[in-house]
């Protein structure tokens, strides 16, 4: 049995939570299920959401020390989870909140946890896992060591949600965990933006985003022509946001935001690998760029090589005329 | 306030990877090394608390004896010591095994504060930190952009994804993991330098019978995954043909 751990801030799914699904699928022998677990204060929504897809049982753990995340309460819940279930493999999207309590939850049960997957081999207890190392300049193989459940988080953008197996309709199940709210160390304060446009780019259709081939800020406002006519949001590498000449909340990247929309645009990006471990699980990716053996040609689908400043325009043109 | 900072040893960003003959790591002697940046930037956010609290910073480092070059860096820029686990077999060694490693070296020490970097840029499994708060059993946060010292326990702002931050309370003792770009890093004077020269690195065994979490079974180049249409043409040609492939063949507009 595979548990999937799904991911919900305040009733909405973080969609990554399909794409672990997407691998606990790959990741299931003949018959062997999937269930997925969703925690939270009241999470009846989102295990419905689930739920309603097919891909396996749900359980619905809700409790009020739960309503707010924090690695202790989540810990203590997912550990009675998954001493409950006894799944060979528990599965979860490489999201900030993973990074904050898995490693915790694997120390706690001494077990192994895979982070990053961007592939599987194999099936069932003796799979083994693909995942980046030094900075994606390398893929590892990895074999969990030691007894079974093994924990593994799944690279944003691996795998497909659009790919999930769907079924018919699956039960929910509750299940109660037991937590003693003055052992949770952690108190947090409502999340906030620090700037009031923010967005989540992980969750955008079409992402336009530029590099150093943009030159100077003035530039920007060509890209945004472009983002506007696509109906995209605007994004960057590093280096722009260094400048300040986008907001650092718009960085896509090893250090910024890691996206898979259905489009990605990248003008005067030349391709340094933490970039493109931060947009390669892209669907459609579109390179823009001087130079024709830039990296950023290896992993684009469609490219063109050239003068941003004369082809965007005239994409931007070709837009509007419908 | 006694402050301990893990920081690890890794290949330098303009490192072009070779393996070893089994290809299960790296060919370590073509390697030149640098200091972590995210661990960079937790040693410098640990002295920049030291000169507004007090106290002492500890370099805690786990690695083969090539460490000794990061740890003399951060003892330059301005750590007070430091403790080493030094032993050959923790240069390949996961993050279970190096927080193991770490915490027993550290235990005794009572740290108030641990500080390391959100992960690290060879392996980059982003667990050691959390994994060694569990160890020593200290509560944690992680990928934190700003500490405030208040009383005996402290405020931190953690990023979360999409440009947004939440505020945590938690009491001392600690671990926190650092993003990279919380300070402005500062660079090793040449008096600091001289100082270091000076300063304890004690060296500790590593514990026996450290069980480890994964085994690697293969490093390869990763493959290129993708076949690119190029498209050629005038840049009004190249447009017309680029928006009809996205539309028709992509469907994505």
């Amino acid at each position: 049995m595979i548990l999937v751990v799904a991911e919900q801030r305040e009733g909405r799914l973080n969609r990554a939570t399909w794409e672990a699904i997407a691998a606990a699928q790959a990741l299931s022998a003949e018959g062997v299920p999937v269930q997925v677990v969703v925690l939270g204060g009241t999470v009846a929504t989102t295990a419905q959401e689930i739920a309603a897809a097919g891909v396996g049982d749900v359980i619905a753990v809700e409790h009020v020390s739960l309503a707010t995340y924090t690695p202790d309460a989540f810990t203590t819940a997912m550990r009675q989870v998954v001493d409950k279930i006894a799944p060979t493999f528990v599965l979860l999207p490489h999201t900030y909140q993973t990074r904050d309590f898995a490693p915790m939850l694997a120390a706690r049960m001494r077990k192994s946890l895979v982070t990053d997957v961007t592939g599987i081999n194999g099936n069932g207890a003796a799979a083994t896992f693909i995942r980046p190392m030094f900075q994606g300049k390398l893929a590892a193989e990895v074999r969990p060591q030691g007894e079974p459940p093994f924990l593994v988080s799944v690279q944003i953008g691996a795998y497909r949600a659009d790919a999930v197996r769907k079924g018919n309709a699956a039960a929910v199940t509750s299940m109660s965990v037991v937590i003693d709210a003055s052992a949770i160390r952690q108190q947090p304060d409502a999340p906030f933006q620090e700037a009031r446009q923010a967005v989540d780019l992980s969750q955008a259709d079409r992402i336009v985003s530029v590099g150093r081939g943009i030159k100077s800020q003035d530039n920007i406002a060509i890209a945004k022509n472009l983002a506007t006519a696509m109906g995209a949001e605007i994004a960057a590498s590093r280096p722009i946001c260094d400048n300040g000449w986008l907001p650092m909340e718009r960085q896509i990247g090893s250090s910024g935001q890691t996206v898979a929309p259905k489009l990605y645009v990248a003008l005067g990006i030349s391709g340094a690998i933490q970039h493109l471990v931060g947009m390669k699980g892209s669907r459609t990716i579109v390179a823009i760029n001087k130079d024709a053996d830039a990296p950023i040609f290896e992993v684009a689908d469609y490219g063109i090589v050239g003068d941003l400043f004369e082809v965007v325009p005239a994409i931007v043109n070709e837009l509007e005329k419908g | 306030m006694k402050i301990a900072v893990c920081i690890k040893q890794v290949p330098t960003r303009e490192w072009q990877p070779r393996l070893n003959d089994d290809k299960t790591w790296i060919r370590e002697q073509d390697v030149s090394y640098e200091m972590n940046e995210p661990d960079a930037y937790a040693l410098e956010e640990a002295l920049r608390l030291r000169e507004k609290h007090g106290g002492e910073v500890v370099v805690c480092s786990a690695g083969p004896a090539r460490v000794q070059q990061v740890i003399r860096e951060a003892l330059a820029r301005g750590a007070d010591r430091a403790l080493h686990v030094d032993d050959n077999a923790l240069g390949s060694a996961d993050a279970f095994v190096t927080a193991a490693a770490l915490a027993a070296a550290m235990g005794d020490e009572r740290f108030d504060l641990v500080l390391t970097g959100l992960q690290s840029d060879d392996q980059g499994h982003a667990q050691m930190g959390v994994i060694l708060a569990e160890q020593l059993g200290v509560p944690h946060s992680t990928i934190i952009m700003e500490i405030q010292v208040v009383d005996a326990a402290i405020r931190v702002k953690r990023e979360l994804e999409g440009g947004w931050f939440q505020w945590i309370a938690m009491p001392l003792p600690a671990l926190l993991t650092i993003q990279s770009g919380i300070n402005q890093l500062r660079y090793a004077t040449l008096k600091g330098i001289m100082a270091a020269k000076k300063k304890e690195i004690r060296k500790i065994p590593l514990p026996g019978s450290l069980q480890p979490a994964q085994q690697i079974v293969a490093l390869s180049m990763p493959t290129r995954s993708k076949q690119t249409q190029m498209i050629a043409g005038s840049p009004a040609e190249a447009a017309r043909e680029l928006v009809r492939r996205l539309r028709e063949e992509a469907r994505v507009l």
